[in-house]
């Protein structure tokens, strides 16, 4: 082939490669030494201590545990309640609604949420929960302004995966007699789990990734909190990992410590979207 | 020997939308016979099969005149509890469509969702069941294994054997054995003459040797009109309506 190219389009042809192998060098390059250079600067830092001791001014340590006891307490209340509230808004939708017209207006509405900008739904938080509610900036208001952020994307991800399952599924079920919810309980759920848990992962990714919605609903302390009784629970607020990040890069200028803080991250960014994409292939089969 | 009649459609008219899709149709189906549905595509054979078990509530913009009775019971009557009527009139799809569980519990399916939740009450049922759909021998061993490993036959049979768990009066098949192979087909066929003893089966099929191998009546729907329905044995010999007669010698269809 090549030898029946005239010089110019052979000429023509390198140079686009080499554009275009250029671009692509660059962009992993870049990306390389942007985590190498993370890695570098933060895993000096990581320690056993630094992973499980709070910050201690009198005894002169770093620690971050509280701030990853924070992440978990988001993670965890936010999917409690955006799990059945997303799973069930989607199965109303796909299964229930009649209305064409309703579902297809809803679901541009949560294509569109999905795609908007976090610091709104922070913005919209604290004048819900923080102000309105009372509940003052807590991680419990943090992790209900997370819950209207993944929502969206927990409906969308679960409808497509419901939406997959084959009609005949259905009508077999139906035509032995099923109700419709026990259809949908025994051969449509069942057959969705895959879809829905790859949208619980994505969800965690978006709430560890999180930084804007929880400065502007939750407290920055990166002391430990105290969850012993539900009132402590109820009333706990402080920093999670991304926002620890910011307090010690910007107010305390720890940089150490940051960066050691986004090494983390990324070890779980990676570690999240591994297991996204497990489950995906695992649960198919 | 007339059998009573379990089915009898009357004055029966159904429309998809503005489309009028059944043209009263008045039929009686007896009991504890085979009684097949013939006629070119898009006819309205599905259509009138899934009448007669409702399920066509799940197409959107049905409307249906007339009355079909199942022993004398209106199935479109108020108060008539819908999953009671599909547990009593079963049906077996086109394609075959197994649950993606085991064998075991594809054919524990409908007796759990009716309630049966003694073990040995289960074994029963899925060992009689697989047996009456002739695939007990071919997976006895493998109960546990997913459905969706049977070959194609099998999955029909599969399908059959999980209509009859429920222990249904009345079994609708539709073109059952249309994607099967020959073998598998003669093994379906041999069964739905096994199975009249304890059920009625309509059957819904394109192949006129079928229907003239195994029916005891049928019915040849053109253009959603019942031409004509008669003995088996009487409408191949000597059909009554010129239409019959050249659909039935292949003239069109
Ligand atoms: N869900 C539906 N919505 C609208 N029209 C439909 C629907 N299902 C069937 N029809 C129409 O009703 C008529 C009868 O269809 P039906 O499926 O009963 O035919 P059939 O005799 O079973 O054909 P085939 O032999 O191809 O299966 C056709 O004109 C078809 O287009
Ligand atoms: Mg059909």
């Amino acid at each position: 082939m090549h030898q029946t190219l005239s010089p110019f389009r052979r000429a023509y042809d390198l140079g686009a490669r080499a554009l275009l192998y250029l671009s692509a060098a660059l962009t992993c390059g870049l990306l390389l030494c942007l985590i190498g250079y993370i890695c570098f600067r933060g895993i000096p830092g990581i320690s056993w201590s630094f992973l499980t001791t709070a910050a201690s001014v009198l005894r002169g340590t770093v620690g971050i545990f509280p701030a990853i006891v924070n992440t978990l307490y988001v993670i965890v209340v936010s999917l409690v309640v955006a799990l059945p509230l997303g799973v069930g808004a989607a199965i109303y939708l796909t299964e229930y609604a009649s209305n064409r017209r309703l579902v297809e207006i809803i679901e541009f509405a949560t294509e569109t949420l999905a795609g908007i900008p976090s610091i709104i739904y922070a913005l919209v938080g604290n004048v819900i929960f923080c102000v309105s509610l009372r509940l003052e900036k807590t991680l419990i208001a943090g992790s209900l302004t997370l819950v209207i952020m993944v929502l969206p994307t927990i409906i969308r991800t679960t409808q497509e995966s419901l939406k997959t399952v084959p009609q005949s599924y259905r009508e077999g079920s139906l035509g032995l007699g099923s109700g419709k919810w026990h259809m949908i309980r025994t051969v449509v759920l069942p057959s969705s789990v895959d879809g829905i848990v790859t949208g619980c992962i994505l969800a965690v990714g978006r709430i560890v990734g999180e930084s804007a919605i929880l400065m502007y609903t939750v407290s920055m302390s990166t002391g430990m909190q105290d969850f012993s009784t539900i009132e402590n629970f109820m009333k706990s607020s402080g920093a999670t990992l991304t926002v620890a990040l910011y307090v010690y890069a910007k107010e305390n200028a720890e940089f150490a410590v940051a960066f050691s803080i986004a090494t983390i991250l990324l070890a779980l960014t990676v570690l999240i979207n591994l297991a996204a994409s497990l489950a995906g292939k695992k649960l198919k089969r | 020997m007339e059998e009573p009649t379990i089915l009898k459609a009357e004055g029966l008219d159904l429309f998809y939308g503005e489309h009028q899709a059944l043209k009263s149709i008045s039929m009686d189906i007896p009991e504890h016979r085979i009684t097949a549905l013939i006629g070119p595509s898009g006819c309205g054979k599905s259509t009138f099969l899934k009448t007669i078990n409702r399920m066509n509530d799940l197409v959107p913009g049905v409307t249906i005149k007339g009355k079909i009775t199942y022993h004398g019971q209106d199935i479109y009557g108020p108060g008539l509890d819908v999953t009671w009527l599909r547990k009593r009139i079963g049906m077996v799809f086109q394609k075959p469509n197994p649950f993606p569980m085991s064998i075991y519990d594809n054919v524990a399916y409908g007796p759990r969702t009716h309630g049966v939740r003694s073990r040995k009450k289960l074994d029963e049922l899925v060992e009689q069941s697989l047996r009456s759909a002739a695939i007990w021998d071919e997976v006895k061993d493998r109960l546990k294994k997913s459905a969706l490993s049977l070959s194609g036959g099998q999955q029909q049979r599969l399908c059959i054997a999980r209509a009859l768990a429920v222990e249904p009066d009345v079994l609708l098949m539709d073109e059952a054995t249309s994607a099967l192979d020959p073998i598998s087909t003669s093994k379906i066929e041999d069964l739905s003459t096994e199975l009249k003893k304890n059920y009625t089966i309509v059957m819904v099929t394109h192949n006129m040797q079928q229907a003239a191998r195994v029916a005891d009546k049928t019915a040849f729907f053109l253009l959603g009109e019942l031409v004509e329905f008669d003995d088996t044995v009487q409408m191949f010999s000597k059909p009554r309506d010129k239409r019959t007669e050249d659909y039935i010698t292949g003239r069109f269809g």
